[in-house]
Order: structure tokens, then sequence, then C-alpha cells
């Protein structure tokens, strides 16, 4: 990690408050920092906080019923304290997201062409006719064949591949500095996934942006990213170079994770289970939150939460028992 | 004889009327599909949108009518079957789908739907059915208790386990498994392949398994059958398929899937371009439009799917001339040896208490 991040988060704490006055816990001290052109990974299962807090760097989660705390610095900029405006002249110019559904983010009653279009001319100003040429360019560069045509294309005649090829030329059209990327390839068929993989890696390469790839698939976090953060129940479990938390994780929820996806590099007869179920987030356990299905349990795991520890060096693990090497020697 | 033997399948649906009714165009989601399932194994479709995949399923239930084909079941044929026959057909094969939120009736307690079928099919008198329900829950690892709540009050995983549960009441021989995990998290997959595996080796079940994973296919399927745009490209044993992929359809779906495991060594074969469109098929090979190893013959001339002598079955042209796939199958040791440790000693201590939560013991003694 370089000297000073792009992007980082301290202490980022978002809490929703329910209609019926109960106190949802969706994040809670999340530290994280990436640098230019580094690619984060962030994982983690269905409501562990992740996409919440991109929506929280995009300014995006609803102002009524979530309160949120912390940091977020980028570029020099704190982004829960700037102005909506400000907010709105950075997303879409040098802060761009890529969402799941490529099927309903795009506008259906608009071109391709028209959206992003729209996009640079509000951002960079400029005639149509030469936003219209950048357009065809972006096209071009997410392989959108005979982009010249496609550009005046409504979505509904785009398949899945190419309207998620579509976000990704939107989200480049005023080269971001940072793309968050959540789930871009989770509804799409695996030959298009590997094509969508190969471009994020190239775009990456070709302009040094740094992307927070949100996904609950380690097979794709294996693929693309240097740094990963694994996150439960609203907290980072884990944070390590991508290699280092492949070959010897530090969290217990990692290891069952790892352990739980039939995998073509290895034979198991029986994966690993993560036994029992998420603590509930609106009162979250007082220790670790994790506890409850921990096989590796012990009682003062229950009694104080555990701290984010580095256990080697880049290598950090909420868990007392970590190294957990010492468990299996 | 084969529990279950499908002869050239074919179904085309209707895209496009004219005004007058008469169609215009078809979508040949099946054409021509044959294959056979063991009593007690585990048969995988595999293949992505629109393949085909789930129509076989759904022809193999005859929940929709086949335009052409056999469909033979423990030797009757299926579509010579009246409704009263079809009924009873029903008891023997079952069908589990995707979505887990869609499939249970919102309106229904858990112990009503697992009721429904008792009762429709006469098989366990009024008085023993509740006792039937429970022993059902126990079965796929929830408590019996849990019978008097509604759908809403359970998540997805253990949606998946009473939409089991429902298929296991009439005490079927085949189970139809839709993408039965590809709507749940990974954690909560795991728990549903193993939970399908345990019944199969207890229960004796052949399963159809529909999937577009074949990471998860490896994990589950004896055979696999590898379909694309309506028909089958490639079968064989799953061992040999995934030791030896031949088609370069296959090869490529293979390759496609990232491997949880940095910088590992292999090719990706990367396919140009998009799925053809299952309305307007290419002649000749439906794959040769993305086919890296075309030639001039495939795109005039449909090649037949041949076995060799282990039954391992090809629809290429080019397979005697194929490179090996060595290159881009993934090398074994994904796992370090730290990892293998670790994992083996979080299974371990997770197995203690009930086994892996699935608490099946019990209904052990009470099953047919």
């Amino acid at each position: 990690m370089s000297a000073s991040p792009l992007i980082e988060i301290r202490d980022l704490r978002i809490r929703f408050h329910g209609d019926d006055g109960r106190i949802t816990h969706a994040v809670d001290s999340v530290d994280l920092s990436v640098a230019n052109g580094a690619t984060l990974g962030l994982v983690g299962e269905s409501g562990c906080g992740k996409s919440v807090t991109s929506l929280a760097i995009m300014g995006l989660l609803p102002k009524q019923s979530a309160e949120i705390s912390g940091a977020i610095r980028f570029d020099g900029l704190d982004l829960l304290q700037t102005t909506d405006q400000t907010l709105r002249d950075l997303r879409g110019n040098r802060l761009a997201m890529i969402f799941q559904e490529p099927m309903t983010s795009l506008n259906p009653s608009f071109t391709i062409g028209d959206q992003i279009i729209e996009t640079i001319l509000r951002h960079r100003g400029g005639s149509r006719r030469s936003a219209r040429e950048r357009t065809i360019e972006l096209l071009r560069r997410v392989h959108i064949p005979s982009p010249e045509r496609r550009i005046d294309e409504y979505p509904h005649k785009l398949s899945g591949g190419m309207r998620q090829r579509v976000m990704i030329a939107m989200a480049l059209a005023c080269d971001p500095h940072l793309l968050i990327a959540d789930e871009p390839t989770t509804a799409l068929d695996v030959t298009l996934q590997a094509q969508i993989l190969e471009l994020m890696r190239e775009l990456k390469e070709a302009s040094g942006a740094a992307i927070i790839l949100i996904t609950h698939d380690l097979g794709v976090v294996a693929e693309v990213c240097d740094e990963v953060a694994v996150m439960y129940a609203g907290e980072i479990v884990e944070r390590a170079p991508v290699d280092d938390l492949f070959s010897a994780p530090q969290h217990p929820y990692t290891v069952g994770l790892l352990g739980s996806i039939p995998r073509l590099d290895h034979r198991a007869a029986q994966l690993a289970t993560i036994e029992g179920m998420v603590p509930n987030m609106a009162q979250p356990p007082a220790g670790c939150r994790f506890a409850a299905r921990c096989p590796f349990v012990l009682d003062a795991c229950t009694r104080a939460p555990p701290p984010l520890v580095e256990v080697s060096p880049g290598h950090l693990s909420r868990c007392i028992r970590a190294p957990l090497e010492r468990l299996v020697a | 004889m084969a529990l279950l033997e499908v002869r050239g399948l074919i179904k085309h649906f209707v895209a496009q009327r004219s005004l007058f009714g008469r169609p215009l165009a078809h979508v040949k989601a099946v054409d021509g599909v044959s294959f056979s399932l063991e009593a007690g194994k585990t048969l995988a479709l595999v293949g992505e949108s629109g393949c085909g995949k789930s129509t076989v399923s759904r022809l193999v239930l005859r929940l929709i009518e086949p335009d052409a084909g056999t469909v033979r079941f423990n030797g009757r044929d299926l579509l010579a079957l009246d409704a009263g026959g079809l009924r009873a057909f029903r008891r023997e094969a079952q069908i589990i789908f995707q979505d887990p939120y869609a499939s249970l009736n919102p309106r229904m307690t858990v112990g009503q739907i697992l009721t429904e079928p008792l009762a429709l099919h006469d098989l366990v008198p009024p008085a023993q059915r509740r006792a039937r329900v429970a022993e059902l829950l126990r079965l796929v690892g929830l408590e019996p208790r849990l019978a008097r709540r509604y759908p809403h009050e359970f998540s997805g995983g253990q949606r998946q386990r009473i939409a089991i549960a429902r298929a296991l009441a009439v005490e079927p021989k085949l189970i139809i498994c839709d993408e039965p995990v590809s709507a749940l998290d990974v954690s909560i997959r795991a728990q549903i392949l193993n939970l399908l595996r345990e019944l199969q080796d207890r229960l004796g079940l052949a399963y159809i398994f529909v999937s577009h994973d074949l990471a998860v296919v490896k994990h589950i399927a004896d055979h696999v059958a590898v379909m694309n745009l309506g028909q089958i490209v490639e079968t064989a044993e799953a061992d040999a398929l995934f030791a030896a992929p031949r088609h370069p359809y296959s090869r490529a779906l293979l390759s496609a899937i990232p491997l949880p495991q940095p910088k590992a060594k292999r090719t990706t074969v990367l396919l140009e371009g998009e799925i053809p469109s299952a309305l307007n098929p290419p002649a000749g090979c439906r794959f040769h439009t993305r086919c890296p190893f075309v030639i001039e013959r495939c795109r005039s001339e449909a090649p037949k799917l041949t076995a060799d002598g282990t039954g391992h079955a090809t629809a290429c042209h080019r397979t005697a001339e194929l490179p090996s796939a060595d290159a881009i199958l993934p090398v074994a040791g994904g796992f370090s040896p730290a990892l293998a440790k670790l994992v083996a000693a979080f299974s371990q201590k997770t197995e203690g208490g009930s086994f892996a939560g699935v608490g099946i013991q019990d209904a052990a003694s009470t099953t047919k």
C-alpha cells in the first residue's frame, strides 16, 4: 500500500432507523484504504454490509433513515462532510459505480448513446458532437462491435453482457479515479463473465484507476484483486493481500468460506459448512459476532469484541485465536 | 434397465404468429436430446442461459409437452399416460426450483405445504400426517416445531430445505433439481449440496441436476451432459469429462470459471461474441460462430453426437484433431497445506454436534 491512498475510510459506522423504531447496525468500525491503481475485493455473504459500504462512498444512502459516522477521505476531501452539489460533481466523474443488474440500471426510454453522452456533457461540457465521438470510442474500448451503429440503440435491443459493457463504458466516461463495481458479473453467464473480467483487468492496466470490487465469488476475487477484505455482520473480519488470504486465512469465517465452495481444483468428499445463522443486527452480540458459529470459540470470544490486529505484515484478522496455524499444528 | 430413458426429445416454442395465428418463428429450445439415467445416480445438465437445460427438465416431467421424442420412466412410456397415469407418475418424480422465495405458497404454513402431497396421493392416513411432516422436516435438518410457521419466516437456505422436504414427501425415485443452489449464499450452498448428497445415499434417489456452474456439477454429478442451443454437445462420466473435456464448448465453459486460487496457472479460452439466439441458431454446428477451432465443414454440416468405447460422446467434427486440453485444466492443489488443515479442523469441530446442523439421525429409524 502506497503512502497516500486514493480513498481512505476511517471508522465508518452505518445504522438504519427502521419505521418500527428498530436500529440495524449495518456497518461497524470499517477501516479501508485503496491506493491508485490497486484493486480491493470486498467479500462477504448477503447482508454483511459490503454493498451498504459502497453506497456510503457514493453518497447514495437515504438521508432520513441512514445514520452515518466516521470519515471517507477521497483525494483529500471528506465525502461525508461535503455538500450534495460537490457529490453530484464527483459521481460519474472521478467516482463511478457499476451495478449488478445491467437489465435495470439503464433507462429504457433513452438510447445507450444518449445516456453516456449526458454523463460526458454534465461533467466535461463541450459540444454534443465531440461527446458523441467520445462515446463511440468508449463503446469500442469495451469491445462492443460496430459502436457507430450500436450507439443509437435502446437498451432492450442489447443482451445482458452487452448492457454490462455499456454500464462499464458509462462508468469510464470521465476517466474515474475510483471505480466501484458491485457484483458486476453475477447476473452473467460464465463465458460472458470471463469476457467482462478480462475487460476489467485490461481497463485497470490502461487507466490506473483504483477499483473496489464487491463480490461473493472468491474465484472472481482470486482472479482480479490485489487485496481482499472479508466482511461479516457489518465488520471487516480479515484483510490481506490476495495470495495470503487464499493460502493462509487468519479468520475462522474465511476458513469456512474457502472450505464451503465446490472447486474445480480440489476434490472434497464433503464441503465444509458454516452452521447457524448470521446474528440479528438489531442487537449485535457483545463479543465476537462470529462466535456463535465458530468451531474454535473460547469463553473469551463472547465477552469482548475482538480488535482487528495485524497477524503478519499486511495481514489483519479480527480473531483472538489468530494466527490460526497454532490450532492445527 | 435405466430408470429414465429419453430419446430424440424436441420442443420448439412458437415465438411469433401471423395475424391469422400461423406460426412465423420458432425458438428451437430443445432439438433432439437423448440421455438415460440409472436409479440412484446424478446426471447434470450444464450450459448457459437459453441452452434448453430447464426445458429438458420440464419435458421429462411432462410439465410441458414435447413435439417429438420419447420419455420412458421405469420402462413406461410417459407420453402415452392419461391424466390419472400422469398423476401417479408425479409421485415418482419431483422437482425443486431455483428460487425458494417464489416456489412456496406464502399463505400456507410449512405443515400445510408438506401435508398437501400426502393428502393428494393419499399416502398417509390423516391421523398420522402430522408425524410424517415432523419426520420430513427432520430429514432435511429442520426442527418439527417449525411446521406451524409461514415461508416468510425462513431464510433462503431453510426455504430450499422445505422445498426439498416437499419433494421427498411422496417418496420419489427421481428429483429434478433446477439450479437448486444458484440463489443461495456460498456457505448455505454447501449445506444444501451436502444435504442432497446425504439424501441420495440414504434414499437411493436419482437426480437430474440442472446447473450453469461446473464447479458445483463436478462436486455432485456422476454423469454430465453439456448443452448448447438445444443440443447436447458432449456427455460423459463426470470424472472423464472433467479430466479431459473434448468439445471446444465444454473446454471454454470449464476454463471460464474463475478459480479461487490466485496465480492459478492455466489458459482461459475466451469466447468471442455473444451467445447466438435459439430463435435462429447458426447453420451447421451451432457452436461454430464462437468456436476457436472452426473449419469450413462446421459452417455447413451439423456434427453428430458420437460415442467412443467408454461412452464419452462428443458432437464435433474435429474431436480427433483437437489439441490436448491440459493447458486449460485447473491444476490440482488449490488448497495450500495450511488451508487444508484449517478446513479439516473447521469441519471436524462443527460435526462434533449434530451432523453438520442437519439433524437427520433421528429420522433414520422411521424413514422407509
